[in-house]
């Protein structure tokens, strides 16, 4: 079943200016892991924000698993199924104390206390976050403080995860930590996930990858097959990860290398021509 | 310096204060202002004092964080000290020179004054170190509960306290980056005259404002986002409840009250 379905999407913030998105149409199918790249400006984010009704579109339609988003009868039990991570872990914690704002969520939507409590400990436990429970927030780090924002839309129970370039304000431990977080719900958990970065090494890890530029899609397909074409990529200020300017060295330099994700795979390439 | 302002502040331990119930301790918090304010002599302040030790001993809080909370009326004591030591009527002259004339009862006052001020801001702070903004802020909803009656916003007003409370970290570190910002363009803020000090505050106020402001909207949207919507479907994690430690609390706090109604009659100095 389609997670989430944009037709011909158009938005603009105000009616006299330049729309923000033009005529943006694709869907996630349930359990999948979509990456949304593009530069500062491209409408990613907006897009985020569309698809749980913070934003209502100029035109088009966007349904999730089937419900319309535009009607306005239908956001809260939109917002249910989707969750949003947003940038700055700071403005998202309503709470002072890591479980009370973990309990934020399922209180609002009058989960019973007993199975709040079970929440707040899963979701803890999903984010690997479990021995800062009585913590104040404002005592964590970034990446740890991004966790416990995960943590609280999960303790939501939702269907589709947005992460709405989650990890731009974090150091580069920080984010690894929320790709690991990432990448484990959607294997194990199967929950969908919409990840919206302009790094690029991030799209690595999602089964498909969408790139856009101002306003509209202007790639998309595989990690492997986005990557492949890097001059494209250029031109939308998108730089590739080392890994792939490593291949693409590689390939200038005579050696006929695919392009690959990983050192290890890399490596097998480099072997694989080599013994040719 | 920003650092030192520890008001608000939740120190995690688990202690009998910190399991007492939140509308107990924000009672008792109102009870011992009354007692602090009813004791006329030195026998009430002393009550105080070891009320305030007990609950002091029942909180596992350190002193010493305790006691960085006098730092933020540090003027204010040094300034109502030196106020009341040589303007205060009394007899028994201990010290003169010039027009400056120091009285034995002046010096008493003086002590009093300062012990029944710092005996109100730990009192105060003690609420903040032992109870979570949410219980505090769920148990003030518990109090106001009959105002609901007419249709005063209690749940809003309560989440305003406990989100205004949370804020008070961030917006402290915030207001130190842009500090810093400032003086590495050369901005001063430790020399000067008063005036041109209270100056070089603006260029640091204006950005802060901008930026709560946008903390605020994105703040709404991650509200907006997690499904809140108001009291009505709302229910609550933590349940407040009424136990042991709160009768014990109550005992305590009749008991104290009752002391320092009673030592109102010992013979002594009465100010």
């Amino acid at each position: 079943m389609k997670a989430v379905n944009f037709e011909n999407v158009a938005f603009s913030y105000r009616e006299e200016d330049e729309f923000s998105l033009k005529n943006v149409s694709f869907s996630v199918e349930e359990g999948e892991f979509v990456a949304v790249l593009g530069h500062n400006g491209s409408g990613k984010s907006t897009l985020a924000r569309l698809t749980n009704g913070l934003l209502h579109l100029t035109g088009g339609k966007i349904t999730v698993f089937g419900t319309d988003v535009s009607d306005e009868k239908n956001l809260f039990e939109i917002r249910k199924k989707v969750g949003i991570v947003f940038q700055n872990p700071d403005n998202q914690t309503v709470a002072s104390i890591v479980e009370d704002d973990i309990a934020f969520g399922p209180e609002n939507i009058g989960v019973a206390r007993e199975e709040i409590a079970r929440r707040v400990d899963w979701a803890l436990d999903a984010v690997g976050m479990t021995e800062y429970k009585q913590r104040m927030v404002s005592s964590l780090s970034g990446g740890q403080k991004q966790r416990v924002a995960i943590a609280g839309v999960l303790a939501l129970k939702p269907q589709i995860m947005i992460l709405d370039e989650s990890t731009a304000m974090l150091d580069p431990k920080g984010r690894r930590e929320i790709m690991d977080v990432v990448k484990k719900l959607n294997r194990e958990e199967g929950m969908t996930i919409l990840l919206i970065t302009h790094f690029m090494e991030e799209a690595l890890a999602a089964d498909r990858a969408i790139v856009m530029n101002r306003g509209e899609i202007v790639m998309r397909g595989t990690p492997e097959e986005i990557f492949e074409r890097h001059e494209e990529l250029e031109t939308y200020n998108l730089a590739l990860p080392r890994i792939g300017v490593l291949c693409e060295m590689l390939k200038k330099g005579g050696m006929p290398v695919r392009y690959v994700l990983t050192p290890e795979e890399l490596a097998k390439e480099i072997a694989a021509c080599a013994s040719k | 310096m920003l650092k030192d302002i520890a008001f608000g502040q939740y120190y995690p331990v688990s202690s009998f204060l910190h399991r007492a119930d939140p509308r107990m301790k924000l009672l008792s918090l109102v009870a011992f202002i009354v007692a602090i304010f009813l004791a006329s002599n030195f026998y009430g302040i002393g009550l105080c004092i070891l009320g305030f030790a007990l609950a002091l001993a029942a909180s596992r809080v350190p002193v010493r964080k305790v006691f960085r909370s006098v730092k933020g009326i540090l003027f204010l004591l040094v300034f109502t000290a030196i106020i009341q030591l040589f303007f205060y009527k009394g007899e028994t002259v201990l010290f003169s020179w010039w027009k400056i004339v120091v009285t034995k009862e002046a010096l008493f006052y003086t002590l009093f004054l300062i012990l029944r001020l710092v005996l109100l801001v730990t009192v105060a702070s003690l609420l903040t170190f032992t109870t979570t903004p949410v219980s505090l802020t769920d148990g003030l909803e518990s109090l106001l509960y009959p105002l609901k009656l007419i249709r005063f916003p209690v749940h809003e007003l309560a989440l305003i306290m406990s989100i205004a409370l949370r804020f008070i970290p961030t917006l402290i570190e915030e207001t130190e980056r842009i500090m810093n910002a400032q003086k590495a363009r050369g901005a001063e803020f430790e020399r000067g005259s008063l005036f041109s000090r209270a100056k070089a505050v603006i260029p640091v106020l204006i950005p802060l404002l901008i930026s709560a402001f946008r903390r605020a909207e994105e703040l709404g949207d991650a509200m907006d986002a997690r499904c809140y919507a108001g009291s009505k479907v709302r229910t609550k994690y933590k349940k407040i409840s009424f136990g042991w430690r709160d009768l014990v609390i109550f005992l305590v706090m009749a008991g104290l009250i009752a002391g320092v109604v009673l030592v109102k009659q010992l013979p002594g100095m009465v100010f």
